[in-house]
């Protein structure tokens, strides 16, 4: 179909025919390079009135086979010239590379000032969520309700089976772990004081925590990413709502009211789980299970476990809408937002149960 | 011009395309043959953007038929609809540049993809497509986000050109550019048509540049192509869309 570009030496002239454009060179590449490396070596005169078509790779290629000169004598119609001109006043950038610190010092304050603008940008969402409170407590008619309720359905009630299913397992495994442990001391009775603490204030929350900041915190930064790639924040603002009122606040207090409530939700669940497995392996009944389980865990751990649940809840939230406006306009910074966004989150969440076990060391545990 | 006939860049016969359950085209023909630059004009939704991506098989025909190079893109085995996709350049209205590479790498992207350029002839390339758009090497460093909506016109201009391609689609290239720009614009274009022969396709709003590039003009209404010819002759017509456009001047 195409004539094929052809490259010829003869007796000093080196004559080129056929299509030189870079569809019709990819094909005959390495064979057309070879001849051009020994054509451009000698001071041949060229002839290029054969040539059909030629279009700047082909151009390029050439330039570059005559080591950037014009060769002595060119025969080359004044289309094909216009081409090779445009290459040859074409500036060529010296590849001026931005150097990459390696230097441990400047990393390390790199670093470190990274941390600081994200703990700043944190307190500011933090004091304007209060300035945004204080205003709504004045102006209660712009509450955001709907988008409130819409996101306690999204994180909530969306959240509800996942838990459940998570929960009811995981109460299986450790009543079971627990049961084959606790039989070859014969104390199968404290598999309800072991499961009732356990899940009720750490394990509950804690696993909730994680689920919620995986399914929730990474849609949360990735919806206030996308609205500041596409321009819609800007959007918001141009129309003089608050991105702050109508878009933070109500992630912040929708998972702060939901969360306690999927942890009460999940740690039923896992109670259920292991009462059901306390059943089968130890033959404990219903009945005596949840007799037992008033007496074994005093309430004072419920009240810690949801309590948790409660920071955790804005926890999550707050690292969320914290990195979803650090999103800049690309998608390579969307991904990166929201790792570090559910990474941070749960890290963080960990942190402040190992504080929580902390201050409350002396709380809700039965002294035998 | 009777002997063996030139096969069609683009053909579209009896083409359907349904989005939802609302017919865009309905029973279109159209036909665009080598080397013509055909306007593309019709209201706002009348579905020309629809009629680029049924072009490039980003969707495919409820009915009828699209060919382009004259074989079915939808038929065809993947090698060679990947030839065939190479021989063509497509500039998106909003640009469509890859928002996490830099600009450089944009317009090297395609030129990397065809795993036998050495770096040296990727950079210089790039470098004469930039200078061709009016764009300064340094423009290379910037990120699309950086930029202002003509030099993403431009980039992505530059973009689709990289591969020398043989059928350019054009999807509104001089919104956000400047008359000059235009004009320039349409320039490189010509330039670049009595070079390479190259056939375009554009969807334009900008009478001037219609006037200045196209040798034909499409009109897109009421489901399909109701009008297709000479440029002066369809612009002196007096279809009421076109009388509209010109009214608009």
């Amino acid at each position: 179909m195409n004539p094929l570009p052809r490259l010829q030496v003869e007796s000093g002239k080196v004559v080129l025919a056929g299509e030189w454009t870079l569809a019709a060179l990819i094909p005959v590449l390495p064979e057309l390079e070879s001849g051009l490396d020994i054509a451009g070596l000698a001071e041949h005169s060229w002839d290029l009135t054969g040539v059909t078509r030629m279009d700047s790779a082909a151009a390029v290629l050439l330039w570059r086979a005559w080591k950037e000169r014009w060769p002595g004598k060119l025969e080359i119609s004044a289309v094909h010239r216009r081409v090779l001109e445009r290459v040859v006043v074409s500036p060529l950038a010296a590849s001026a590379d931005v150097a990459s610190s390696t230097n441990l010092v400047e990393r390390i304050g790199y670093l470190v000032l990274l941390l600081i603008s994200n703990f700043k940008g944190l307190v500011v969402i933090y004091g304007q969520m209060l300035l945004d409170l204080a205003y709504l407590a004045r102006h209660p008619s712009e509450m955001p309700w709907r988008e409130i309720a819409a996101n306690i359905y999204k994180a909530g009630a969306m959240a509800l089976p996942v838990t459940a299913l998570v929960g009811f397992l995981i109460g299986v495994t450790i009543s079971y772990l627990s049961a084959l442990q606790l039989r070859s001391f014969g104390a199968d009775v404290f598999i309800v004081n072991i499961l009732g603490v356990s899940i009720i204030r750490e394990l509950g929350p804690v696993l909730v925590a994680v689920l919620v900041a995986g399914r929730s915190g990474s849609s949360m930064t990735a919806q206030i990413g996308v609205m500041r790639v596409t321009e819609e924040i800007d959007a918001l603002s141009a129309m003089g709502v608050s991105r702050s009122v109508r878009v933070v606040l109500p992630k912040l207090l929708a998972l702060t009211v939901t969360m306690p409530l999927l942890v009460l939700w999940a740690s039923a669940m896992a109670l259920l789980g292991g009462m059901a497995s306390a059943l089968l392996q130890l033959g404990i009944p219903f009945a005596y299970f949840i007799e037992n389980l008033q007496r074994a865990v005093p309430v004072a751990n419920l009240v810690i476990g949801l309590g948790k649940g409660l920071v955790f809840g804005f926890t999550i939230a707050w690292v969320a809408c914290h990195f979803g406006l650090r999103v800049k306009p690309n998608t390579e910074s969307l991904s990166a937002n929201t790792t570090t966004s559910v990474v941070t989150s749960i890290t963080l969440v960990i942190l402040i149960d190992a504080v929580f076990a902390i201050f409350t060391r002396s709380i809700g545990i039965p002294q035998l | 011009m009777n002997a063996p006939a030139p096969i069609p860049v683009v053909e579209m016969r009896g083409l359907s395309t349904l989005i939802g359950d609302h017919f865009v085209h309905r029973n279109l023909d159209f036909r665009v043959e080598p080397g013509q630059i055909v306007g593309l004009v019709g209201g706002s939704g009348s579905g020309k953007t629809t009629l680029l991506r049924q072009i490039i098989g980003l969707l495919h025909p409820a009915a009828g038929s699209v060919s382009l190079f004259g074989r079915d893109l939808a038929t065809a085995a993947a090698r060679e609809q990947r030839a065939m996709l190479r021989r063509l350049g497509m500039l998106f209205q909003g640009g469509a540049l890859f928002s996490a590479l830099p600009v450089f790498d944009n317009i090297a992207f395609p030129l990397r993809e065809l795993h036998c350029l050495d770096e040296d002839w990727i950079r210089r390339l790039v470098y004469l497509k930039l200078a061709m758009v009016e764009l300064k090497p340094e423009h290379g460093k910037l990120m699309p986000a950086e930029l202002s909506g003509g030099m993403v016109k431009r980039v992505a201009l530059a973009r689709a050109l990289a591969l020398e391609p043989e059928l350019l689609l054009l999807d509104e290239p001089t919104a956000g550019l400047d008359p000059d720009r235009s004009r320039t614009f349409a320039e490189l274009i010509r330039e670049l048509k009595g070079e390479l022969g190259l056939t375009v396709i554009m969807v334009t709003h900008d009478l001037d540049t219609l006037a200045r590039l196209a040798t034909h003009v499409a009109v897109l209404a009421e489901q399909r192509i109701v009008e297709f010819g000479p440029q002066e002759k369809i612009m002196a017509g007096d279809h009421p869309l076109v009388a509209a456009f010109r009214g608009g001047k």
